[in-house]
């Protein structure tokens, strides 16, 4: 047993990678599982590894944590991300479910029928209901971090939504100028800069073959 | 001004209704805002009150707080209701989460096309008694204390009890295979804040109706 936090989810981004995007810009070393066959999946259920027979799953400090909000305000709290007060700690989590909202259109894009994806309304949730939200917090106390004038979870899942909205659309922050500054500002950070390399623990957008493998492994008998 | 905690949503229960439970619970008394038209709505996007453009919206020691579970995990912990340590936190959010995946299901039946109500009312049914009330019936029974997270009342009391409620709404004698979960139905329901809180004349709201759903803007 080593210590570290274990990781238990597919091979892939999903609910899981903004858990490690947190580990990461808090320096915390993690290992991971990846399922890939229903077998696996059905063990740890019958195991009672996972509280709700739902993934991800984190094993840290003797708990076997699911729910991804959970496991974030857990790690967050643990690592220093989470304010100073509980003002700080409000705005973060009003920050963070406001970005966790944004991203879960994304995630759940690759899973729904082809014929009801809608990118285009993604974009427009991202200009005009969410990025001028942080533009907006930013450029008016004009501090390098979006609470308290301290990194925190909040910055750390900004970073995150941006680059995942654009790989959607390259072009999505042209309008957004203290995002801009924002992203070089948080992407320097040297953990964070270390996660953004080549042969980090971070995952590349879904494929088919993860599409395939998350129905293959949750499919009922 | 009253410094009571104002709450601004439709007149009915959907997401703000964790919200009324939890502030009644810790015997906080609030006030509240009914969206009834279209232009109150756009009023307040255009004055700036709605970060995400969204309701629920709390207005609560000088923040206008969106998002319902930062609103939630703010009140619980200003009331004393989120354990006394990072651990028994981490177990209350864990517990609430999935109380909350199971209420989202409830509150979005009426929302559902009619070919998918059955389907969508049979999942709930079978989420409830082999997902989620199984998972705090053991709790409480390896423990054998009066509340799920450290010995001491908590925001997860709380939910699972709305969330209770809430399944018995659906099928009345869902809770037959969880003696543990009647017994703490009964005790919660007893507590002098949430007793008040379930009679006639709170500020609890009926289930949804046809003439609630008529009205999103």
């Amino acid at each position: 047993m080593s210590g570290k936090p274990k990781l238990t989810y597919f091979n892939g981004r999903g609910r899981m990678e903004s858990v490690r995007w947190l580990l990461a810009a808090a320096g915390v070393e993690f290992e991971e599982e990846f399922l890939e066959t229903s077998e696996q999946y059905q063990k740890l259920i019958k195991d009672g590894a996972l509280l709700f027979d739902q993934v991800p799953l984190v094993e840290i400090d003797g708990m076997k944590m699911v729910q991804t909000r959970a496991i974030l305000s857990y790690i967050a709290a643990k690592c220093n991300l989470y304010g100073k007060d509980p003002k700080e700690r409000a705005f973060i989590d009003m920050y963070v479910e406001g970005t966790a909202d944004l991203m879960g259109m994304i995630i759940t894009f690759p899973f729904t029928p082809p014929q009801k994806r809608n990118l285009a309304l993604i974009i427009e949730r991202a200009t005009t209901r969410y990025f001028p939200v942080y533009e907006k917090v930013l450029k008016q106390h004009g501090q390098d971090f979006l609470v308290g004038n301290q990194f925190s979870w909040a910055d750390v899942q900004l970073l995150e939504a941006i680059l995942m909205v654009e790989e959607k659309e390259p072009t999505v922050l042209s309008n957004f100028p203290v995002l801009q500054a924002f992203k070089a500002r948080i992407s320097n950070i040297p953990t964070i800069k270390k996660f953004l390399q080549l042969g980090s623990q971070r995952k590349p957008p879904p494929n088919d073959q993860y599409v395939a493998t998350v129905i293959e492994v949750l499919k009922k008998d």
